[in-house]
């Protein structure tokens, strides 16, 4: 088993592959509850760090869960979820921003 | 080994024909990404009206979402797992992988429900504040998720019951649904990030 059917094991992951993004997974997960757990850092350093935790996750999963990469039979899924990713960071942060702002014009808080 | 790798390419040529269907529902789960990212957007907007009611820190269970994460995470790598015996073909190892994968996401699921009920029975329903309504809205849509992914997978059992062999058709309906249930596990990663963590700091 080389690299010379890697079009088709890239498609659908080996055992090594799964198992590789699991054990990454449960690190960074471990990671991030444990960072909470114990307190060791002061809560807006907890959050940035958790926040970081997440996005590794979210990278690994896509890579070794939904066999994410960049090869041309690949192009228009990841062009497809670039443009989601976009979507959803132009939504949350907009509409963090027009609700803060709102409530800080209102007196609200 | 020639032989096996002709073999190998014809089949990956194969699932090339069966591709629009897996990007048809891919393009689905963009659109469902656009969902949660409302739903969190909403969230992010009320995690602090209280209303006098309950914060994040005396309603959440940590113990409880550490356990839920595992279960989704174990059930992610046996899925992963039942896919890898569906493209080897081996039809009994595929329906065990995707009945232990279906039992996980059970536990997951009545977990769930047990939190659900236990917050609504000590007062603190989805009524209680814009905070709480926000938290039943995201997480009970992931819960339905996962729900309807059970239900998928429940009915794909039901139609590989005593086949020997998996078709294109069938393995593009299997790599949907695992599509769908590592979707719902990277959607659960926010969840206990920004929802449960954020809100026990």
């Amino acid at each position: 088993m080389g690299d010379h059917i890697s079009s088709s094991g890239e498609s659908h992951g080996s055992v090594g592959s799964y198992l590789t993004g699991f054990v990454l997974a449960v690190i960074l997960t471990v990671a991030a509850f444990g960072l909470v757990m114990s307190h060791a850092m002061s809560p807006s350093a907890t959050g940035g760090a958790i926040a970081l935790l997440a996005v590794v996750q979210i990278v690994v999963h896509l890579i070794y869960f939904l066999h994410m990469n960049g090869s041309s039979e690949q192009r228009w899924n990841v062009m497809a979820f670039v443009f989601t990713v976009l979507s959803v960071l132009v939504l949350v942060a907009g509409t963090m921003f027009i609700m803060h702002d709102t409530s800080i014009n209102m007196m609200s808080r | 080994m020639a032989q096996n790798m002709t073999a190998d390419a014809a089949h990956a040529h194969d699932e090339h024909h069966e591709s629009p269907v897996v990007f048809g529902f891919w393009l689905y789960l963009m659109t469902d990404c656009i969902i949660f990212g409302t739903l969190f957007a909403v969230f992010a907007v009320l995690r602090d009206q209280f209303a006098g009611g309950p914060t994040g820190h005396e309603v959440f269970e940590l113990s409880g979402v550490g356990i839920e994460t595992a279960i989704l995470l174990f059930s992610s790598i046996t899925y992963g797992f039942g896919m890898i015996a569906a493209h080897e073909n081996k039809v009994s190892t595929m329906r065990t992988w995707l009945g232990v994968t279906f039992l996980l996401g059970l536990g997951f699921l009545f977990m769930e429900i047990r939190e659900f009920s236990h917050m609504i029975a000590e007062g603190n329903g989805p009524d209680r504040s814009a905070f709480l309504s926000s938290f039943f809205t995201l997480v009970g849509t992931h819960g339905l998720h996962v729900t309807c992914g059970l239900l998928w997978m429940a009915v794909l059992l039901f139609q590989t019951a005593g086949k020997t062999e998996l078709n294109e058709r069938m393995i593009g309906k299997l790599t949907c649904l695992s599509l769908f249930w590592h979707f719902l596990d990277i959607v659960w990663i926010c969840v206990f990030t920004f929802v449960y963590l954020m809100s026990v700091i």
